[in-house]
Order: structure tokens, then C-alpha cells, then sequence
């Protein structure tokens, strides 16, 4: 798991799903980049605070973790599309039996993981399922 | 640029090594490619040197330096070179010792490849795999390397209808081979039955679905083409090397179930080797989790996108067959020692290009293909060679 500084510099994201919008190409990006992959220099990035809404690409149940995810296992694990384009990886609150690729998910903040007993505890976006899932 | 040839070739037993160091497996295997070739110390102009993570799993960095020292070449003070592309670090320094003889700039070089992964537990080297994917996008919540290439899967059924048995074929196929290669780390048939009833990992993938935890090393030794017949009568010629990069983060690709790094480096081999896929007659290709093996088939052109299950299916890809796919094993049954994969995967084409590959034979093979993954995508490496 990573350092103190390395995740609180992301807090912006983690927490509120922060990214950047290019208003030369209408491309949205999440993470955020400074400068936009299809317009480059021509155009000067904005903030953009995602609505967190999208759909499940691709999904996979985890049985066999890393050491910091053991006691979370088994748990659900998602490419989600944002409704505004970007896609991001993410975990989904949900029976395993009842995910589905298409699934609508919306955000939840959430405790993502802690190191040991005493040490940092890490917040951030899971999801769970929306209205409208099919 | 000069035409560049394989000299001579070697590989360590792969598997749980438990008496051996990254040290010993680099000598064991430095010597039988030196002596392959026939060469002496002071004909050697550099080495290349493929590890991902010698600091996670052996907390030894600079192993650029550590292999020149272990080969005896110190006296001598070799240009040593480590190089990493995580699983595809082998490939990556073989792909540097062929331009640095195609530049004109060395003459005799080695290209190795080395990871000795047993000596960490299993959920620390999972985590230290995990470091070829993005750490901060995918990682930080939760996302492993099985479970990256299940998401893969998943997709990969769901658009072209691919079945779990067709994935385990795959599996089935490469236990059979890697069961008649000396220096595999499992010598034993599966069937589907058995891929389908083992524990999950991550769902679709199960333990047989996936390659194992592998201590290993190859070498091989590269010359000039021209001076090649000097130190053996069986050369075999590197007639393209190419590589390509994608997104770190799965999510970001294209398409999720094509990894166009595969797609573009198999493209930029093809052109350079004035071939198309139907030239081929074998292939070593990057079966890291089943999956792997048949996006790897459909990306490189030899099937058509979401045909690589039908192909595993009808048995087209075993030996004896129109096109045989990891002769050795694959990473699946032979092992997966990262660093070493992609070296040795260009030992087994050398191997089958001489015919010396015993009872895994291809028969009548003139021209091989390798294809090495990093990630599970952000970096792809194709070596086309053929019996001179």
C-alpha cells in the first residue's frame, strides 16, 4: 500500500472523483491529465467534478488477493464507463451472483483499505448498484 | 543495420529452486549458452540483462553488475546492462543485444534473463507482479494480476462467446508439451474437467488457468550474421525485432479485450521481416493466464478477433498441427520466471529451428515467432527468427 503523502495527494480524486475536461475536444479524463492527448498544446485543460453515474464494462470476483486486500476477499472488482466517457477501476458493493456487465453502478465513499491495526486508514470511491440497471 | 544471428542458447530446470540463488541460477545458465556458442570471455563486447523485480523478490538491485561479476567477466569489465519491462524484461534485452550487434557497435553479445521468485511468500510476490499494473489507479483498489486478465476474460466471453473450456484447452494443451520439455516446472497431463474444477482466483480464471510462481534463467549469445558460421554450423537468424507500448492501465485501452502493444509491435515484426503470419510455423507466445494465450493468437494475426477460442477448441495450435504454440510449455507449464520468459522463449524457438527439440518437435521447422507481454499490455515484444 502506498505512503502517506502519495494518497493524500489524490484525496481530490479519491474522494470526489476529480478530473479534467478538454473544451477544445468536449474529452473528458479521469484521472486528471494537464494536458490532453488529442489537442495537446491547443487547449487549456478545466477541473471537472464527475457525476460518478456509469456502467460496468467488464467485471471479475477476486478470490486471491494481495496481502493489504486478504480480509476483503471475496470482493468484486469492475472496469465501470462514466457516463461522461472515461473509465476507471473500481470496486462494486454487490452479491457476487447478481453483478452483470451493463450494470448501472453510481459512487459511494467508502473505506478502501488500512495499514494494519494502528496505521493510516484510506477513504475513497466504491460503488454499488443504481436505478436503471439492467 | 547488420543481419544478426543466435549463436548459442541455454536455460535453467525452471521451478522451485529453493537450493539455488538468482547468482547460481545466472552462472548455471551464462555457461551453458557460452559453451553453446563456443566463445571465449574476452570476445564478449556487452551483456543485456532482463529482471523485473530482483529489489521485491530478492532484494538485490543492480544486477547488471552482479551478472558480470557471477560470469567471471569483471576482470575483463564488460558493459552490463539490466533492462525492465516486468514480464516482458527478457524480451526487452534480447531486443537490446540485437541492435546493439545490428548498430555495428558490439560484435558478441549476451542477452539473459533472470528472476528467482521463490524466496518471498506468495502474496508478496502477488503484490510485487501487481507492480506492472498501475499501482495507483488500478492496485490502490484492489486489482491483481489475475485479476486484470479475468476482466479481460470476462469481456472476452461475453462479446465473442468464448467458453471456460475453450480457455482451458489452452492450459490442457501447454501441460502436454511442457510434460515432454526437460526443463519445465510441471510434468504432468491436465484435463479440462480438472482446469474447471479448480479453486478460483478470479473469477473467470482458476489456478490452472494461471502460470506459476518460477525461479529460472536463459541466456542466449548473438553474433553478426556474417561471422555467425565461425562458432556454429546451425545459426539461427533474428529477422526482425519489434516492440510496442500501450496504457499502464487496463481500463484505458481501445478495447479491453485486444492488447494493441501486441498488435503493433506483431505489425512492425511482420514489415521487417518481409512475412506475413502465414510464414510462420511455430510460436512462443505470452500464456501468462489462459486468456493471455488466445487474445495473444487473435492479436498477433495468426485468427481473426474472438476466433483464438475456437482455435484452441479444434486443436489447431498443437504440434502436429497447423500451427503449434508453446512447444515448451508456455509460461503456463514450463514456468514463468519473469525476467527470464521472454529469453526463453527465444531458447525454444533456437531449439526447434535446429531440431533439437525431442519429442516436441515441430517437424520441417524454418521460421519462428516469440511474443513477450508486459503488464498486461503496456508493453509487447515480437522476435521473428529462422534456420539460416
Amino acid at each position: 500500500m502506498s505512503a502517506a503523502p502519495r494518497f493524500w495527494r489524490h484525496i481530490p480524486q479519491r474522494y470526489n472523483l476529480e478530473g479534467t475536461h478538454c473544451p477544445n475536444c468536449d474529452e473528458y479524463y479521469f484521472p486528471p491529465r494537464s494536458i490532453c492527448p488529442n489537442c495537446r498544446r491547443a487547449a487549456q485543460m478545466e477541473d471537472y467534478k464527475f457525476k460518478g453515474t456509469g456502467t460496468v464494462v467488464t467485471y471479475t470476483v477476486i478470490y486471491n488477493s494481495t496481502e493489504d486486500f486478504k480480509r476483503q476477499t471475496p470482493y468484486t472488482l469492475a472496469i465501470i464507463k462514466l457516463d461522461e466517457g472515461p473509465r476507471l477501476t473500481g470496486q462494486v458493493i454487490v452479491d457476487p451472483e447478481e453483478v452483470k456487465i451493463g450494470m448501472r453502478v453510481k459512487p459511494v465513499f467508502r473505506i478502501l483499505g488500512k495499514e494494519g491495526d494502528r496505521g493510516i486508514i484510506y477513504y475513497g470511491t466504491k460503488f454499488v448498484p443504481a436505478e436503471g440497471s439492467v | 543495420m547488420r543481419s544478426v544471428s543466435i549463436i548459442g542458447a541455454g536455460c535453467t530446470r525452471f521451478g522451485e529452486r529453493w537450493d539455488d540463488s538468482l547468482r547460481d541460477l545466472v552462472v548455471e545458465t551464462g555457461i551453458m549458452s557460452i559453451e553453446d556458442a563456443n566463445v571465449g570471455g574476452e570476445e564478449i563486447d556487452a551483456l543485456y540483462v532482463g529482471n523485473m523485480s530482483g529489489g521485491r523478490f530478492v532484494e538485490q538491485e543492480h544486477i547488471g553488475a552482479l551478472i558480470a561479476d557471477c560470469a567471471g567477466l569483471t576482470r575483463l569489465h564488460v558493459p552490463s546492462t539490466r533492462v525492465e519491462a516486468a514480464c516482458a524484461s527478457g524480451g526487452l534485452a534480447l531486443r537490446q543485444a540485437v541492435l546493439a550487434v545490428a548498430s555495428g557497435y558490439s560484435d558478441i553479445v549476451i542477452a539473459a534473463g533472470v528472476e528467482k521468485m521463490t524466496d518471498v511468500s506468495g502474496g508478496t510476490a502477488a503484490d510485487a507482479l501487481a507492480a506492472a499494473a498501475d499501482r495507483e489507479w488500478e492496485c490502490f483498489f484492489g486489482a491483481t494480476f489475475p485479476a486484470l486478465y479475468a476482466m479481460i476474460a470476462r469481456l472476452h466471453m461475453h462479446q465473442y462467446g468464448t467458453s471456460h473450456e475453450q480457455l482451458a484447452e489452452v492450459a490442457v494443451k501447454n501441460h502436454h508439451n511442457g510434460n515432454m520439455n526437460p526443463i519445465s516446472q510441471y510434468h504432468m497431463e491436465i484435463s479440462v474437467d480438472k482446469v474447471l474444477k479448480s479453486p478460483l482466483v478470479a473469477d473467470p480464471l482458476r489456478v490452472l488457468d494461471c502460470s506459476p510462481i518460477t525461479d529460472g534463467a536463459a541466456a542466449v549469445v548473438l553474433a553478426p550474421t556474417e561471422i555467425a558460421k565461425k562458432y556454429t554450423d546451425t545459426p539461427i537468424e533474428v529477422l526482425a525485432t519489434a516492440q510496442a507500448s500501450d496504457t499502464l492501465a487496463l481500463h484505458d485501452r481501445r478495447d479491453i479485450t485486444t492488447l494493441d502493444a501486441s498488435v503493433y509491435a506483431a505489425k512492425r515484426a511482420f514489415k521487417q521481416a518481409k512475412l506475413s503470419p502465414e510464414d510462420i510455423d511455430l510460436a512462443e507466445v505470452h500464456d501468462a493466464f489462459t486468456i493471455g494465450e488466445i487474445a495473444a493468437i487473435e492479436d498477433i494475426g495468426f485468427f481473426k478477433k474472438g476466433q483464438g477460442g475456437k482455435a484452441a477448441e479444434e486443436g489447431i495450435t498443437h504440434i502436429g498441427a497447423k500451427l503449434p504454440i508453446n512447444t515448451s510449455g508456455g509460461l503456463k507449464a514450463c514456468g514463468h520466471p519473469v525476467g527470464a520468459t521472454g529469453i526463453k522463449q527465444a531458447y525454444e524457438i533456437v531449439l526447434q529451428l535446429r531440431g533439437e527439440a525431442g519429442k516436441r518437435q515441430v517437424e520441417g521447422a524454418k521460421i519462428g515467432l516469440t511474443h513477450n507481454v508486459g503488464g498486461c499490455g503496456g508493453t509487447a515484444l515480437v522476435h521473428i527468427m529462422s534456420r539460416r
